[in-house]
């Protein structure tokens, strides 16, 4: 082997390949101008399926939520719902960057957490409930894929923490489009003076006071609540939507709607007093926390066999808390609870590796 | 153990899969549409052909061959070094031009006989001696197909004798031909079928006499109707033998999901497909065992689909082995202005070419050439652990886990999570919306492991 040839061969390459350069040109030398190679390891194609897709995807998927609200609280809602998402979309510009805020997970964050809350809620606290929710329970944690909690969540739960009459002040739906506007704009730290009608939730009109609400009211929307908890049909489609898409794991949903129901059904059937699973499912927040934020991929466990337990869990903790709790409504600690177990949960359910026992390493 | 109810089978959600198949995998565009029609042409000989030395898996050949030699298309120009270790013969006539380093197809240099093509030749070969197979013992099989340089023609080109002599220890039951081609572009295998189903069939022959199995099962995905319909129509009769149709899905052709689809089987982790009583050969390999039966020729060219949108006029090709890469893509037209990646193998194990003179070699089923949309650079995000590597994954590997072991170079960690029993396929890149290169780190963690192991050895 001569050097020369070594020596041409390497440089080759390195260099551009291209047509007739060097040793041993063909004699038909094709003419197709110089090719620049890309060089990268296999696999060479790429599912269409993109993080930033998927994610404004779901916030696509929000949209009708957001409206509804806007039909049945007012602009407010609106506000409220934007100023949520401006809080965590900035808090995330400003601390990890612009590229952070491309991939949609600060929006749907912002976005979640306004519908969480009531349409009279002050603009300032909504604010800061995205801050933190983004801030504690995202960034701290590392950022995207890091965290334990649905940052949503932990804004809410701030807030519930922080001003627990605020977020337990419900207007009653269909007041005028303008009716919250007063305490929407209510200085920061100043209490809002309430001035429209509020109402309980049907939740807390079950539990402390043991009347029940319509069903076709629950599933239409038309009672007290936060803004994303009234508009159950829409939830409903749009999870229909993104299941289809793969975008969200339906087992999620289907489990703690099932566990839910199946519980519920199992103490109204002891006990007549206890509410039926139709009025469980459609009332409160356990929709949108079912479908968008038990869902969000972060926080829930990869395996399947994870999934059904983390759902089941979920569901166990509402109906808990529901009927035995001190709050009249559960959703969102049993997610937070949940969130924290999904580690544990992921490492029991590994799936059996191709060609071994299991139990057995390595077989 | 909780095991979910995977019964229900939604649009969008990949539950169990109907059999025969198996569990998981991808399913990229096929795309075998720009060559699935075109017939086998042969190519014309080129100017020059390069032979590395290493086109197997195992030991490369000894050169037998000096610069100045003249040789004959067929001639034994390197001999095998060892068992698992097959010659190579020259794929054309002509003259040894010199024996040193030239790129490989692997992306690497590696030393290689380059010779000069007689420019006037009819190519034709020496006159030579055809066993009878019936005649032959299985031993004698063995021995003609190692002579022939004969190797896995689907990609890993592991020498295909070493296959045919199992341990006694591992009795075989059948003999499982790989028709899968699950590649996505690649078609050679499935022209193989439609055109030379009844060569197909003798190298079966031959192989369940070298084996002494009385079975044989060809899987092939249902894909390629005309393909199992072909090799349906030419089924010997009196031999046990039996065409099945699998599922279309990545990575069919993969061995032990191969077997997993037709036999139900897992092939324990860390053993071969003897272990559970077969042995899997490419169908390609099955019909160039079958020619050295018919015509006494060794393995000197192979059947080659150049096709993916980057190739202006895709086709199947007999390519003499050698054959430069810049020949083959001047006799298929060249490429459009648009071509950013051009492969060896398929697009989802292939290897990319940095040099158009690198030759196509045993184990090269195709040539693909993929666009700048295709091929473009993403930005990588962070793992958001939506699992559908863990969905996609052929042997239940958590790729997700693995690949943040990866990133922070916990090699020897990834070993208690069965790094050792990835594949390598690519489902989980290819699936993984963050962009993350999985499967990339899994080959430079398997890499360093390996290293590591040799170090210490």
């Amino acid at each position: 082997m001569s050097t020369v040839d070594r020596a041409t061969a390497a440089a080759r390459l390195r260099g551009i390949p291209g047509p007739g350069a060097g040793r041993g040109a063909s004699e038909r030398t094709p003419d197709w101008g110089r090719v620049a190679l890309q060089l990268t390891a296999s696999p060479h194609i790429k599912a269409p399926d993109s993080t930033e897709r998927i994610m404004w995807t779901v916030v696509a998927s929000l949209l009708p939520v957001v409206l509804a609200a806007g039909w049945y609280f007012g602009v407010s809602a609106w506000l409220v719902i934007g100023t949520a998402t401006v809080g965590a979309v900035g808090t995330e510009r400003l601390l990890s960057g612009g590229a952070a805020v491309r991939d949609g997970s600060a929006a749907i964050t912002g976005i979640l957490l306004g519908l969480t809350l009531p349409a009279g809620m002050p603009l300032w606290m909504a604010l800061l409930g995205g801050v933190f929710g983004i801030a504690f329970g995202k960034l701290l944690f590392g950022g995207l894929g890091q965290n334990v909690f649905n940052p949503a969540l932990v804004g809410r739960a701030f807030l519930q923490a922080a001003f627990p009459v605020a977020i337990t002040t419900w207007p009653a739906p269909r007041q005028g489009f303008l009716a919250q506007v007063g305490d929407t704009f209510a200085l920061p730290l100043m209490s809002p003076a309430v001035d429209v009608t509020t109402t309980a939730t049907p939740l807390a009109e079950m539990k402390f006071e043991g009347t029940t609400t319509a069903l076709n009211d629950l599933v239409l929307g038309s009672t007290a609540g936060s803004l994303g908890e009234t508009a159950g049909i829409l939830i409903l489609l749009g999870g229909a939507y993104l299941a289809l898409r793969n975008y969200l794991d339906w087992r999620i949903p289907v489990g703690i709607l099932g566990t839910v129901a199946l519980l519920s059904a199992a103490l109204n059937l002891v006990d007549p007093a206890f509410p039926d699973p139709l009025f469980m499912i459609f009332s409160g927040g356990l929709l949108l926390g079912a479908v968008y934020m038990a869902t969000d991929m972060v926080t829930s466990p990869v395996t399947r066999a994870g999934a059904w337990i983390f759902a089941a869990g979920i569901g166990f903790l509402v109906v808990l808390i529901r009927v035995w709790g001190g709050l009249p409504e559960g959703v969102m600690y049993a997610i937070l609870l949940m969130n924290a177990m999904v580690p544990f949960i992921d490492r029991a359910t590994q799936p059996r590796v191709f060609g071994t026992v299991r139990g057995r390493e390595g077989a | 153990m909780f095991k979910p109810p995977s019964l229900v089978q939604l649009p969008g959600v990949r539950g169990m899969a109907a059999r025969p198949g198996f569990r998981h995998g991808v399913h990229p565009p096929d795309a075998k549409e720009l060559s699935r029609a075109r017939t086998i042409r042969r190519m014309p000989f080129p100017a020059e052909v390069v032979l590395p030395l290493r086109q197997h898996t195992g030991k490369p050949a000894r050169p037998l061959v000096k610069p100045g030699d003249r040789v004959e298309r067929g001639d034994k120009i390197a001999a095998a070094d060892g068992f698992v270790s097959v010659p190579i013969h020259a794929s054309a006539a002509g003259v040894v031009k010199s024996i040193g380093w030239w790129p490989h197809a692997d992306g690497t240099m590696a030393e290689a006989i380059r010779i000069q093509v007689a420019r006037f030749s009819a190519q034709l070969p020496r006159p030579r001696m055809v066993p009878h197979w019936e005649g032959l013992t299985p031993a004698q099989v063995v021995a003609a197909v190692q002579e022939a340089g004969v190797v896995g023609l689907g990609g890993a080109a592991f020498p295909a004798h070493v296959k045919l002599q199992p341990p006694p220890d591992c009795p075989i039951e059948f003999l499982l031909v790989n028709g899968a081609e699950c590649e996505p572009y690649l078609t050679s295998d499935h022209r193989v079928m439609v055109e030379y189903a009844e060569r197909v069939w003798f190298g079966v022959r031959i192989m369940m006499h070298a084996l002494g199995v009385p079975r044989c099962v060809v899987g092939v995905e249902k894909n390629k109707p005309d393909a199992i319909e072909a090799l349906r129509a030419a089924a010997p009769t009196g031999l046990d033998v039996r065409v099945e149709a699998l599922t279309v899905k990545y990575p069919q052709g993969a061995e032990k999901m191969l077997i997993h689809a037709v036999t139900g089987r897992e092939v324990p982790s860390g053993k071969l497909p003897m272990h559970v009583g077969t042995v899997v050969q490419n169908v390609g390999s099955i019909a160039a065992i079958a020619e050295v039966f018919e015509t006494g020729m060794p393995l000197v060219e192979r059947i080659v689909s150049v096709t993916g949108p980057a190739i202006k006029d895709p086709q199947n090709l007999i390519v003499p082995v050698g054959t430069k890469l810049r020949d083959v893509l001047d006799y298929c037209g060249g490429l459009t202005e648009d071509v950013a990646e051009i492969v060896f193998g398929g697009p989802m194990m292939g290897i990319a070419q940095p040099d158009l003179d690198a030759p196509l070699i045993k184990g090269t089923s195709g040539v693909v050439a993929l666009t700048k949309a295709q091929a473009r650079p993403r930005t990588v995000h962070p793992c958001i652990q939506c699992a559908r590597c863990l969905d996609a994954c052929p042997v239940f590997l958590n790729p997700s886990k693995l690949g943040r072991l990866a990133q922070a170079g916990r090699y020897e960690e990834m070993a208690k999570h069965h790094l050792a029993d990835c594949m390598l396929c690519g489902s989980c890149s290819y699936v993984c919306p963050s962009s993350i290169p999985l499967s990339q780190m899994f080959a430079l963690a398997k890499a360093a492991e390996r290293r590591r192991k040799e170090q210490a050895a």
